[in-house]
């Protein structure tokens, strides 16, 4: 386990992911939510944008399965994320986590992370927030 | 402006059967190749029942309403004009594949800032499973454009 021994300071990433237009079609598939926003560029163009965009829950995913890489599952307490900005096609989501506290409680270490999903492509931060896990 | 006397209102709940196909799909659309969350004797090895539900599932359970839109359409949102502005899950124990999920959700608040520019409401649920046990509680906030209220007509950060 990655938190087993993490300590203030420590950081994880995940290897940055390319967001394309078929991995929006899967994930409006999976997740559940077609609104055509993320699907229909007809609908995106309607609403006065330049072309779908990607659900901020699909970079949120990839925030989850950093989190589940560095500890079991049974472990993360909480997930608190901001949408800063849409996600467009042709965003290479990279995701950090970086220790911010570490606390000994009764019921095991309380570990804080400070998390981002940065957008490699234009610099910008997608989405902000925070993990608590007990491990 | 949105109706801030709807603040508390409580909305109809459902119920989500949680299947291991839908589970898999959710893997392969998220770049998920861990195992534990495709293989059920992964999973059984590591001490689940089935394919657990990863941490951001809980949200898409929760638009698997035949009451979804209730929330918007109570509170009149610009359905072109809305985002997603926050998203939360506290965690109290996991669910797996074969479990019957219960959402619960209410209007949790209603607020502006800006002097009326961006109108916020906030959807919280609770879930729960088949044995009454607490899962988790999800709350989201959605976002859209306001009007600005004429000068002097009021506070609001």
């Amino acid at each position: 386990m990655k938190l087993r021994d993490a300590q203030q300071g420590d950081r994880f990433t995940l290897p940055p992911v390319t967001v394309t237009r078929g991995m929006l079609a899967l994930y409006a598939g999976a997740s559940g939510d077609h609104h055509p926003i993320h699907i229909d560029l007809d609908a995106a163009k309607a609403a006065g944008f330049d072309d779908v965009f990607a659900h901020g829950m699909l970079s949120l995913a990839y925030v989850g399965r950093l989190l589940t890489d560095l500890a079991p599952q049974a472990h993360l307490r909480q997930l608190d994320a901001r949408f800063m900005s849409i996600t467009p096609i042709g965003a290479i989501v990279a995701c950090t986590a970086d220790v911010t506290e570490v606390e000994q409680q009764a019921d095991g270490r309380h570990l804080t992370l400070a998390l981002k999903a940065v957008d490699e492509a234009t610099g910008d931060v997608r989405i902000a927030g925070t993990a608590k896990f007990i491990v | 402006m949105l109706d801030t006397s709807l603040r508390g209102k409580k909305l109809p709940p459902h119920t989500f059967e949680v299947e291991k196909g839908r589970l898999r799909f959710f893997a392969k659309a998220t770049g998920q190749s861990d195992p534990i969350y495709i293989d059920e004797e992964a999973a059984r090895q590591a001490g689940y029942p089935s394919l657990p539900v990863p941490p951001t599932f809980f949200f898409c359970m929760g638009m698997e309403s035949p009451h979804f839109m209730d929330f918007h359409n109570t509170l009149q949102l610009n359905m072109q004009r809305i985002l997603h502005g926050e998203q939360s899950f506290i965690y109290h124990r996991m669910a797996f594949a074969g479990d019957t999920l219960t959402f619960e959700p209410e209007i949790a608040d209603v607020y502006d800032k800006r002097n009326g520019a961006l109108e916020f409401a906030v959807k919280a649920t609770r879930v729960t499973n088949a044995l009454g046990e607490h899962v988790a509680d999800l709350r989201e906030v959605i976002v859209q454009p306001g009007k600005v209220r004429p000068a002097g007509a009021g506070e609001q950060a």
